[in-house]
């Protein structure tokens, strides 16, 4: 029972979830983050905390009945019924039933207590998870260039863990002990003074002690992290490249680096657990040691008949030392723990914390139809789309027709303030027409489209679309107005179906399959094992890359959006299949305003327009034949005629 | 992550294949080695340790009864010293126990990470093709430390709470046989309770598990697709998805864990009907002299201590059946044979670049039916310059992966330098035979550190050569640390061109006799591509070069061209000659010049 009876918790599955943890560099407010854990739980949970209390509160005391009992049991009933020659045991019968009852009560309480808790952690863990989901939904593409996805994965996966353990077991745990620590002090300052005083020194040699090891193993699982940190680096990497390996031939080489981080690992880790491993001995003997000083000197008093201390009254003080280690043992346990959770918990509000995505547009897409050639709002969707302009002033409504005209003007941009991407990109796209970026890699042609749909705000100039700043529209409309494939295609775990579906959720299965065979994906389709309903998993592992940006393209289509961006939407596609898709693609880009990005020509030859940029400019513009009599930079580019720089 | 989920499935299965598990657990355990002392050591500590914590309470319970209300004070405090004693060998053992128990898990885990790490090392391309490269970080990580964990804690809880119960049950034996009998019956009926209680709970987590796993699963694809849900204005849709996920989770968890707060009133209440039914006995026996109140004492704590093992025991075997998920996933990795071997007497010499496929066919799979390449003939002789074209799919890779013996032909043969290459030592080969990937990496460390992959004792000039070869110096000489410049994780700090340039200087230091480039150019714009070829043509006349490209200018003025097509040779020639006679090529060169091309493409110069 002294022994260090909390358990590891092993778990199973899921990358990273059994992160080994060690202390943390200190916390900056942990009251406030405490406080605010308690006040999420509390805020939908308050009756059932109540009632925790109370269920604790219960248990705690038929604890403390059970130690009394044993007592009563054998001063007031054995001991007087000891020779007599026809012993009533009726009384007896009577006080073990009342104490079964009080039992009865704890095991009651026990159980309502565990069971509440069950309701309390479970649905504040689906709550935490929601929010957590829901905020990140909302917050700005930037957030996510600037956290690695493998840190906000922990969020949901290790930090979540923490609350649960915090939640489940260390408050209710704490609250046990502290309840029970509290009683036990004051039966015991009312039964000796003195003693009393004995005890709270060896529990504080405990805590010093404790304190010490806990210095000590939290210096080594600092280190035994970083080392993990290290090791676990390696081996992605190592793991990444495995076929680079094998091709140097580098394993052996490999293998004794790895050798050395893991040599760095395990003598981090040994030593960590082991001053871990020494806190429940160390304790469990102080304890013992606690127990012997006061048997000594409390016989001593006892029998020098010192401030009236009976020995009776020794072993009471005895049975209550015994009981008040223990939970001053547990509290000391639940204290990192807690710590841990606080970390986690610190990490969770801070991704709840994150600014969202600011939306202070208010022009709104609606669907509209024309009467005596004016446009007017309507709830059916006609083809037609109008952008629905409140005039702040007045309150006057315009409708300004959907056209799919885009305009910069002078627009500059950075990721940062201090490292501009684009310089003073001015570009005019009349409704329908097909504009090309082309340029080398970093040139900022997936930025500039990537501030069309406003992933980003720009710092200087503006973008209009059918001549409304694009700052006015509401992002979700502006977006639905755009149709995107990205040169990286994600694909979510669900049928085929479902994933085109994902561009019109209210698109039937024919304009699923209209827009699959536009997009020339309806031929696989039809082989995979299940057709259109076959399920998608790991981000369509199973479909080549050109499949999968099939799909893209086709999820695109069922959406029938006025304006296209097309970012490298048929790079992972050959040549000979690119033609096929081409006959789809030219359907798809008709009548609409189509902004391309493409190292292929045959995308973009074609173009209204096509935009040269180089480190965030726009160096030439014009059309194919245009660009070639200029024998610029795109003439260069096109004929592989290196003009040395 | 994909590998994790499937394997909580097989929870089932695992129960039934119990032979399976001895077999794995022994695999497992081999792995202990030098840390066997250290294994053994840790019970034996604990073993000790338990003794003296039996004692300690017997000591307590004659100190009362003999000293305290005796008031027999140098009773009392010769029984202090002898506890002091006792204490000071449970903390003795307690400390020891500790310390070699650290020691043999951390070396447990530190041994399987070497195992795995250095039995993936031997893996040949298709043994890593059947992991996914997750999978296999899950395992050296994530799965190791759940074993060494759980090792730790079988060490320390398994002899341990065993034996503290029987010596708690045996003392209680000894000071009443009867009234201890209720402890056996208890202990009996709570194993039985708790033991078709851990089927119950184990069979509800192994189902919430797979369905936690999911839910991340989701939540990480959102990560990744967030652009396409922001695109498509499809946030309230998967918020909506998710807390109908996240709904289902809470379910299912609920209904397991109150599985599990069964646990303690369960046990609460054995201990108390235990307490209810010693003290009614017991005062019995009081009464008719033949208890006395101490051994009533003593018993009542006894109480306590054989429930809590029993307890703990059932913990720990909740534990270990958990972490046989991971211990079938390390072992999985132990176990996997690479599936190429180096020959018994192998060849340590490639006398010249040259290469035949002498009836080349090719599965990935054994089994499957279409081969992936199917009767391949082709010679090329040293010093020659091969372009492969052919849409995706047309098995380019798979056709240049057998020359460096990457993987083994289904039938028929491959040679290099006039032998088959599976008569080569294989280290030999792959030095002579260097070949640029596909998916290339770097790997964190300088950009010299990198280079020199391809040879250890390379010097600063010829790394210096290389990069000038592949037109890589231009832009290292622009960076501030030059050749030192600090490579991050995955080359994230220098774009795909450079990756690529760099990753064939690398390959260059090699100083092969054969060099493949496999689609290394893609992200290289044409100028650039187009002065790499030249530098090759010009400084390493005598090296076999392979070019595996999607543009025709990056394979137009090799010495041959080769036009693969669904895994057969569908023409060979050079430029001029496929033009005339192969359609795909023409169909090809057509498409990327004449009408619609490749943009950063030389578009033949005589056609624009």
């Amino acid at each position: 029972m002294s022994e260090n009876t909390q358990a590891k918790p092993v778990k199973v599955g899921g990358p990273g979830r059994g992160r080994v943890m060690g202390p943390r560099p200190k916390l900056e407010n942990p009251g406030k983050i405490l406080s605010r854990i308690m006040g999420y739980v509390m805020k939908f949970y308050t009756p059932h905390i109540f009632v925790v209390v109370i269920c604790i509160v219960g248990s705690v005391l038929a604890n403390v009945q059970g130690t009394l009992f044993l007592r009563t049991l054998i001063d007031d009933y054995i001991t007087p019924m000891i020779g007599q020659a026809t012993p009533d045991f009726g009384p007896l019968l009577h006080a073990i039933s009342r104490v079964a009852l009080f039992y009865l009560l704890g095991v009651a309480c026990a159980y309502t207590q565990a069971r509440t808790m069950v309701y309390v952690t479970q649905g504040t863990m689906q709550r935490m998870r929601n929010d957590l989901f829901a905020h990140m939904s909302k917050l700005p593409i930037r957030y996510f260039d600037t956290h690695t996805h493998g840190d906000i994965m922990s969020i949901y996966t290790n930090d979540i863990d923490t609350m649960r353990q915090m939640i489940s077991q260390s408050m209710p745990q704490m609250l046990n002990s502290t309840i029970t620590v509290v009683s036990v002090l004051i039966s015991m300052i009312r039964l000796n003074v003195p003693l009393t005083v004995i005890t709270l020194v060896m529990v504080g040699v405990m805590m010093f002690t404790a304190g010490k090891v806990v210095g000590k193993s939290g210096k080594y699982f600092q280190v035994q992290q970083e080392a993990l940190g290290k090791v676990n680096g390696f081996i992605e990497e190592r793991m990444e490249g495995q076929k680079v390996v094998k091709v140097f031939c580098h394993e052996e080489k490999s293998i004794e680096e790895f050798k050395e981080l893991n040599e760095q690992l395990f003598d981090s880790a040994y030593n960590a657990n082991k001053f871990a491993n020494m806190m429940g001995p160390i304790n469990a003997q102080l304890g013992n040691l606690s127990y012997v000083i006061i048997a000594c000197v409390g016989g001593a008093l006892a029998l020098g008949k010192v401030g009236g201390f009976t020995l009776g009254g020794l072993a009471s003080f005895l049975t209550f030392n015994k009981s008040f280690n223990m939970p001053i043992m547990q509290i000391s346990n639940q204290l990192n723990s807690i710590v841990m959770a606080l970390a986690g918990g610190k990490r969770i509000f801070d991704l709840l914390d994150e600014k969202p995505e600011a939306d202070e547009g208010y022009v709104m897409l609606v669907n509209a139809k024309k009467e005596n050639g004016r446009l007017v709002e309507c709830q059916e969707r006609t083809g037609l789309w109008a952008w629905k302009h409140t005039h702040q002033a007045d309150g006057s409504v315009d409708y300004v027709e959907l056209q799919g005209e885009v305009v910069f003007d002078g627009v500059d941009f950075g990721y940062t303030d201090e490292k501009m991407v684009l310089h003073d990109v001015k570009m005019f796209a009349k409704p329908g027409q097909k504009i090309a970026f082309v340029g080398s890699t970093g040139a900022g042609k997936t930025t500039i489209t990537n501030l069309i749909n406003r992933f980003y705000d720009i710092q200087d100039g503006k973008i209009r679309y059918d001549g409304i700043n694009v700052n006015k529209i509401k992002k979700a409309d502006l977006r639905r107005s755009l149709g995107i494939v990205l040169q990286e295609t994600n694909l979510f775990t669900a049928t085929v179906k479902e994933n085109i579906r994902f561009g019109k959720l209210d698109a039937t299965d024919e304009e699923i399959i209209a827009a699959a065979k536009l997009a020339n994906a309806d031929g696989f389709i039809r082989q995979l094992p299940d057709g259109y309903d076959t399920v998608l998993t790991g981000n369509g592992a199973n479909l080549s890359q050109g499949q999968r940006q099939l799909l893209a393209i086709a999820r695109a289509a069922v959406a029938d959006p006025p304006v296209l961006i097309l970012d490298e939407a048929t790079s992972s596609i050959d040549t000979r299949t690119e033609k096929i898709v081409q006959d789809g693609m030219d359907k798809l880009m008709s009548g609409r305003t189509t902004f391309v990005i493409a190292h292929r020509l045959s995308t973009v030859k074609n173009s209204d327009c096509i935009m040269v940029l180089e480190q965030g400019r726009v160096i030439e513009r014009g059309t194919h034949e245009e660009l070639i009599d200029q024998k610029g930079k795109y003439y260069q580019l096109y004929t592989g005629n290196a003009i040395t720089e | 992550m994909e590998l994790s989920r499937t394997n909580h499935n097989q929870t089932e299965k695992a129960r039934i294949s119990k032979k399976g598990n001895t077999i794995m657990v022994k695999k497992l355990l081999s792995q202990v080695k030098e840390y066997k002392a250290d294994s053994i050591k840790t019970p034996l500590a604990m073993v000790l340790e338990v003794l003296m914590e039996t004692l300690i309470p017997y000591l307590m319970a004659s100190m009362i009864d003999k000293g305290v209300e005796a008031g027999n004070l140098p009773y009392i405090f010769r029984i202090g010293a002898l506890m002091l004693v006792l204490a000071a060998v449970g903390l003795w053992a307690g400390i020891m126990g500790g310390k070699y128990g650290a020691r043999a898990s951390m070396g447990f885990g530190k041994n399987l990470r070497q195992a795995m790490y250095e039995n993936i090392q031997t893996f040949s391309f298709a043994n890593i093709d059947k992991f996914s490269t997750a999978g296999l970080v899950t395992r050296l990580t994530t799965d190791v430390t759940n074993i060494q964990n759980a090792y730790q804690m079988i060490l320390r809880m398994c002899v341990r709470a065993p034996i503290s119960l029987v010596c708690a049950m045996v003392m209680a034996f000894l000071i009443n046989a009867r009234v201890a009998s209720i402890y056996l019956i208890a202990v009996i009926l709570l194993a039985c309770v708790l033991s078709v209680m851990i089927r119950i709970t184990m069979k509800y987590f192994s189902e919430v598990f797979t369905k936690y796993d999911d839910l991340n699963a989701s939540v990480q694809e959102n990560i990744t697709a967030q652009r396409v849900v922001k695109a498509f204005v499809r946030e309230d849709y998967e918020i909506d998805k998710f807390h109908k996920a996240s709904g289902n989770i809470y379910k299912m968890f609920v209904k397991a864990e109150n599985m599990i707060v069964l646990n303690m009133p369960l046990m609460q209440f054995t201990v108390y009907t235990c307490i209810m039914l010693i003290s009614w006995v017991g005062a019995k026996m009081i009464i008719q002299n033949a208890l006395t109140t101490g051994e009533l004492m003593s018993l009542l704590t006894y109480c306590t201590n054989i429930l809590m093992n029993l307890m703990m025991l059932s913990m720990v075997f909740v534990m270990i059946t958990m972490s046989m998920a991971s211990a079938k996933r390390i072992v999985e990795v132990l176990d996997e044979k690479p599936s190429l071997s180096n020959p018994e007497k192998p060849d340590y010499e490639v006398t010249d670049g040259s290469v035949r496929f002498d009836n080349v066919t090719f599965r990935y799979n054994e089994g499957s039916e279409n081969p992936v390449l199917d009767h391949v003939n082709l010679d090329i002789a040293a010093g020659e310059t091969i372009g492969i074209l052919g849409g995706t799919g047309s098995s380019k890779t798979t056709l240049v992966n057998l020359i460096s013996r990457l993987y083994d032909v289904s039938e028929g043969a491959v040679y290099v330098g006039g032998k088959d290459v599976r008569a080569y030592d294989m280290e030999t080969l792959r030095n002579e035979v260097s070949v640029v990937l596909q998916k290339n990496v770097l790997f964190s460390g300088t950009i010299l550190e990198n280079l020199r992959w391809g040879d250890e004792n390379a010097t600063e000039e010829e790394c210096i050569r290389a990069c000038r070869l592949a037109c890589a110096d231009e832009f290292i000489e622009r960076m501030p640390d030059k050749y030192n410049t600090y490579i991050e994780q995955g080359g994230s700090n220098v774009s795909g061109g450079q990756k690529q340039r760099l990753c064939i200087a690398r390959a260059l230091l090699k100083k092969p006799k054969i060099l493949i480039l496999d689609d290394s150019t893609s992200a290289v714009d044409t100028a650039t591509d187009a002065r790499i070829r030249k530098a090759f043509a010009t400084e390493i006349p005598n090296t076999t070069k392979i070019i595996i490209a999607q543009r025709i200018s990056s394979v137009q003025d090799a010495d041959r061209i080769v036009v693969l097509d669904n895994g057969r040779i569908d023409g060979v020639g050079t430029h001029e000659e496929l033009l005339k006679v192969n359609d795909i090529y023409r169909e090809v060169y057509e498409a990327q010049t004449g009408g619609s091309g490749d943009f950063d493409e030389n578009g033949g110069e005589g056609n624009v």
